[in-house]
């Protein structure tokens, strides 16, 4: 960790080449991901978005290693990813948190793991809830935090090891809408310091814009990558550039891929035209979602 | 007593600190902490009036019930039901004096515990363990789960001439049927905590690099062990059905067969006194696992 700040990281590099996953039904096998191919250039925050079920989580579960391509490659620093490893840091939508040891405890496992001594582990874990604000708290059990208080745990326990990649699951999903302005803010601050890859798989497309350097837009079933989006704004980026111009014309290009892809998720049920006469404003969330 | 309503009135009221100090702080009028540790009373009786309140109608309950107990056989009630011969708690209590006094009554409740603690620490021992694997191991779960499944509806009760003949002496065959009887509710129990571990906590182990040992250590055994603890608390109250029905069987000591000899020997008095002996006993070691598993579960809401 303190190596990873003190020189610009050159590792980190993720490639999803022709990916592809299917599985089994009586018709004959199915895809669910067709042919997706992307790239995480080190320390660079790339976000995908899509519709529910388009198979963004099937994808960040992939690069995990908790899922092997049925077709495709995927690779961390062009070595093929073979299994789960604490090379990947992971932060799940549910809180993953065990339950049984306390916040401190919850941080320092990966280093456990690593064989850290007691000591030397400590201290490291110490040192990151320091960061994300959570000192005091260190001997709570997590039942005795708030959603986004263990999503900060969830964050640094995974940060604790120094992976190449983070990996993020709609992390702030089950957050109110406040509490997760907040996260992202923390979030990207976090990632300014530590320069760490990051894959974030979201539908909530305001989060995806203000946290990414670019941003994947997945089709409905099978997923497969439909567009690339670059986000060209500033940083430091605050929450007041929401309302910037050029956040909203990112937004409204964004919105209509995704409505596309949305309607067509939830099958011919829901006419376009029909929905074209109500004004529904969705909050960024996929038509499949909101119904 | 849970955590969070005591956090709570600690940030909400200083004063319990200052309230209990001692009375040092001689410029303080005498009156402030009298009036400090009368609030201090109040509110801990606010805090707690839920349990006060179970525990004043318990007490309640039980008196009511030891006076029903006592008109019943006081009047010899006779409506089907007979209560002629039914002893009345004032005799269980000369009779619990009496016994109290002499070595042989001790020496009963003393066996059937000593038969109950090494029956349940086999079983324990064995069940848990066999749990975890078979949670773990499919192949180990698909051989012993259909003979356990078979065995398992078995009474305890239905063993004891089989014990016998398995076993060289009474006190072997006796203690074989606690181990029984206590053996498949903590297995059972084990087993279904291992179904129940949640797989994400299992993904968040391995992304932090967790092997397969120190998987099933950290995780796999910390998320089965309340589950366990039911297992031990079920299993202990089958022990002691079990134990109780072999003793009044097979046995010549035990606080079972006390009470069955009682009833031969026309000792009355003596039944009603064996019977809330083995109540207590069940009881209190059931009270004991409850606090060995808030001591072992720290994190564990109450």
């Amino acid at each position: 960790m303190t190596a990873a700040s003190a020189a610009p990281v050159q590792q980190g590099k993720v490639t999803v080449t022709d990916f592809s996953l299917s599985y089994d039904t009586l018709e004959g096998p199915v895809d669910a991901v067709h042919d997706a191919s992307i790239h995480v250039d080190p320390g660079e925050f790339i976000s995908i978005i899509g519709p529910s079920g388009c198979g963004k989580s099937t994808l960040l579960n992939a690069v995990a290693g908790f899922l092997k391509p049925t077709r495709g490659g995927v690779a961390v620093d062009d070595d093929p990813v073979a299994g789960p490893s604490a090379d990947r840091g992971m932060v799940f939508q549910q809180y993953s948190l065990f339950p049984w040891k306390t916040v401190r405890e919850n941080v320092e496992f990966g280093l456990k793991m690593k064989g850290m001594e007691r000591s030397k582990r400590e201290t490291s874990a110490r040192t990151l809830l320091g960061l994300a604000g959570l000192l005091a708290f260190e001997n709570q059990y997590p039942d005795n935090l708030s959603g986004g208080m263990k999503q900060r745990v969830g964050i640094i326990r995974a940060l604790a090891t120094g992976p190449k990649v983070l990996l993020l699951d709609e992390p702030f999903g089950a957050l109110d809408a406040q509490t997760r302005l907040i996260m992202q803010q923390i979030l990207t601050n976090m990632w300014q310091r530590l320069k760490t890859s990051v894959l974030f798989v979201t539908h909530d497309i305001d989060e995806a814009i203000f946290l990414s350097d670019r941003v994947y837009c997945m089709t409905a079933r099978p997923g497969t990558i439909k567009a690339e989006v670059a986000i060209p704004l500033e940083r430091p980026r605050h929450q007041s550039m929401m309302m910037s111009s050029e956040f909203l014309a990112l937004r409204r290009g964004l919105m209509s891929l995704i409505r596309e892809e949305s309607l067509k998720a939830i099958g011919g049920e829901v006419n376009d035209i029909a929905l074209q006469g109500l004004d529904i404003d969705l909050h960024g969330r996929s038509l499949a979602d909101v119904i | 007593m849970d955590g969070a309503a005591r956090k709570l009135t600690q940030t909400v009221a200083p004063s319990p600190v200052t309230g209990t100090a001692p009375p040092a702080l001689a410029s303080v009028p005498q009156p402030m902490p009298a009036r400090l540790t009368i609030g201090l009373v109040r509110r801990w009786l606010a805090l707690h009036r839920g349990e006060l309140r179970a525990l004043a109608i318990g007490a309640i309950s039980l008196a009511l019930f030891l006076l029903a107990w006592h008109l019943l056989t006081k009047y010899r009630v006779t409506a089907h039901v007979r209560f002629v011969n039914v002893p009345s708690p004032e005799m269980v209590l000369d009779s619990l004096m009496r016994v109290t006094r002499d070595n042989k009554f001790l020496m009963h409740v003393y066996l059937s515990c000593r038969r109950i603690l090494i029956g349940f620490a086999i079983a324990a021992t064995i069940a848990v363990p066999l749990g975890l694997v078979m949670g773990r191991f499919r192949l180990v779960r698909e051989i012993v789960f259909p003979v356990s499944e078979v065995l398992r509806p078995i009474p305890a009760i239905a063993w004891v001439p089989m014990a016998i003949m398995l076993w060289p002496t009474n006190e072997e065959s006796i203690i074989f049927i606690t181990f029984l009887g206590s053996f498949f509710p903590i297995l059972l129990n084990t087993l279904h905590g291992m179904t129940m571990v949640d797989p994400v906590l299992i993904r968040a182990a391995q992304c932090l690099g967790a092997r397969e040992a120190a998987i099933f250590r950290e995780v796999y055994f910390p998320a089965t062990l309340p589950h366990v603890f039911t297992g031990l608390t079920v299993g202990m109250g089958v022990a002691w059905v079990s134990l109780v029905a072999a003793e009044m069987i097979s046995g010549q000591f035990g606080i079972g067969y006390f009470t069955w000899e009682a009833y031969s020997l026309v000792q009355y008095a003596d039944i009603a006194l064996g019977m809330i002996c083995i109540g207590v006993l069940g009881l209190g070691s059931s009270a004991l696992i409850r606090g060995l598993g808030r001591l072992a579960m720290p994190w564990a809401k109450k």
